[in-house]
């Protein structure tokens, strides 16, 4: 049982950092490597303000804006001094290996004896005595699901519909009279912002900060969003924002799955692995679908 | 009125492959004059579209906008007055966005893109018209993403959305040259209604030298930069499609075409 709870709450806070990367990846067409950085960024700054007395919740929105404020910098350097995209990305990730070590003070920062979003005064008079060992869970899913619920209506707004459009088609947004580059940036900042909060809430989550935490985060990411999309490419009814939170939770079971006959340093090799895995088949489907047509 | 007053371009300039498209080059386009441009391959005329659109920059020389120098304005803010509808007709929609929503985009130009609900539910109705209007059944279709449209439906929404907002200037780079004769006929006359309804100033590039003297009220032809036939009023409505072969023969024999 502990197996599957373990698996539903990591599934679900990487789905936050999926519906980021969905943003980058999906919608802009950016393939954003800061998620590597912005990751241990919101894992940072959340062990920073704990250590020093914060009230837990507060770590949240502070988290999902320096988040953004990294965006805002891949955005920068890609739009403004007109870097490839894929070369932003490593440029903030690289930088923000320092600047995470720097808001942390070491590479390894345990937070067993502060109060955590999971575990305060507050919470534990908040939930019944029965679902108390599920707390971590109720709240990772909660805060998922505000976060996807936030980003639907959002990709629904105006401002939605302009960064929709300017990973489907820069030139309208041109046409329309808006600068194609502050949209760019718009969106790679929500984005890191939502990857960020996952760092935020998977420190907590964990009870300590390290800064590897960070590496291959933008695999998993990518794993979530294309397993997710493809899997449930069929299904109109299920919003892409859902198929990749699903998708999350799917890649987080494969992993822990492949985890239980293999040692632990095999971790990033299975991740690698199934997420080639993950990938031929996806371009499989999508060989199948053009042949179809 | 449109005017581009001695405007110099070359492409790679400072090597070896400098080439000089224009020099000095001048035209002025009066208020909803429907101008036609012809030419041959590489005299000019999407370059000068987009020195007007500022997609690419000119050397030298001034581009007036209504009497207003525009000149150094970045290409998105002089959108704001401009539509313009490309030779591609993906360039013009969105294609994994239904025609509800990219109806309701370019519905919204000139005005924020904010946390406003994006389509505004009073005004379905208005789009609705709007794309029966067009007769290809788009009405009906509300919510199928554009993608899934034939290149001829994508180039019809394509010239509703970059009109619909109030706009001065209508560019048509080549619109109906990736379209099947019938199809292009069709984009061809919604064009010149939708020209003729909003009274817009329109500069449309064309291959086709019947359109270019059936369509407008002065029509042009480029050659290696410069303008080498110049019909408006009386003198264009005159004008035969032969007239205009034979001239476009002689140059392009020239050039050893």
């Amino acid at each position: 049982m502990n197996f599957f709870i373990t698996i539903l709450e990591q599934g679900l806070i990487y789905g936050i950092l999926a519906l980021g990367v969905y943003i980058t990846y999906k919608i802009l067409d950016f393939p954003d490597l800061t998620v590597d950085g912005s990751f241990p960024l919101g894992a940072a700054v959340t062990a920073a303000l704990i250590t020093r007395g914060m009230d837990p919740y507060l770590t949240l929105p502070i988290a999902f804006l320096a988040g953004v404020l990294a965006g805002i910098c891949t955005g920068l350097i890609h739009v403004k001094g007109k870097v490839r995209d894929l070369l932003s990305g490593i440029i903030m990730m690289t930088a923000l290996w320092s600047i995470n070590l720097y808001i942390a003070g070491t590479s390894n920062v345990p937070l067993f004896s502060q109060e955590t979003i999971f575990k305060n005064d507050r919470i534990e008079g908040l939930i019944p005595k029965a679902l108390s060992p599920y707390t971590t869970l109720i709240l990772i899913f909660l805060l998922t699901i505000v976060c996807k619920v936030i980003l639907d209506l959002y990709l629904k707004t105006k401002s939605g519909f302009l960064l929709r459009a300017v990973g489907d088609n820069a030139v309208l947004v041109t046409s329309l009279a808006k600068d194609q580059g502050n949209v760019k940036i718009l969106g790679l900042a929500i984005a890191n912002g939502l990857v960020s909060l996952a760092g935020c809430v998977f420190a907590q989550e964990e009870r300590v900060f390290e800064i590897s935490s960070g590496t291959g985060a933008i695999v998993i990411g990518l794993a979530s969003v294309i397993i997710g999309t493809s899997l449930f490419r069929k299904v109109t009814l299920l919003k892409a924002t859902s198929a990749v939170l699903i998708g999350s939770v799917i890649y987080k079971a494969c992993v822990a799955i492949a985890l239980r006959s293999f040692e632990p340093q095999a971790m990033k090799l299975i991740t690698a692995v199934l997420f080639l895995i993950i990938l031929l088949i996806s371009m499989e489907r999508k060989k199948k679908v053009k042949a179809d047509a | 009125m449109l005017e581009l007053k001695g405007i110099s371009k070359y492409y790679n300039p400072g090597t070896i492959n400098e080439m000089c498209l224009f020099k000095g080059f001048d035209l002025t386009i009066e208020k909803g004059e429907f101008l036609s441009v012809v030419g041959s391959n590489g005299s000019g005329k999407t370059s000068m579209l987009n020195i007007i659109c500022g997609s690419i920059p000119a050397e030298s020389g001034q581009i007036l906008m209504g009497g207003r120098d525009i000149t150094k304005e970045k290409e998105f803010k002089r959108n704001a007055k401009i539509g313009r509808v490309y030779q591609n007709p993906a360039m013009g929609t969105c294609p994994s966005m239904t025609i509800l929503e990219n109806m309701s985009l370019a519905d919204n130009k000139g005005k924020l893109y904010g946390l406003g609900r994006g389509t505004n539910k009073a005004r379905i109705d208005f789009y609705r018209e709007q794309l029966s209007w067009l007769g290809l059944g788009l009405e009906d279709k509300l919510d199928v993403k554009v993608g899934a449209l034939s290149g001829g439906q994508r180039q019809a929404m394509a010239l509703l959305m970059s009109t619909m907002t109030p706009i001065e200037f209508l560019i048509l780079d080549e619109h109906t040259a990736a379209l099947d004769p019938k199809t292009a006929d069709l984009i061809m006359e919604l064009t010149d209604r939708i020209v003729r309804e909003k009274k817009l100033t329109t500069i449309m590039v064309t291959h086709n030298l019947r359109y270019a003297v059936e369509y407008g009220d002065r029509l042009i032809m480029m050659h290696e930069g410069t303008v080498i036939l110049d019909k408006k009023g009386e003198e264009k409505q005159a004008v035969s499609v032969e007239e205009v072969l034979t001239l476009f023969n002689e140059i392009s024999i020239e050039c050893g075409n």
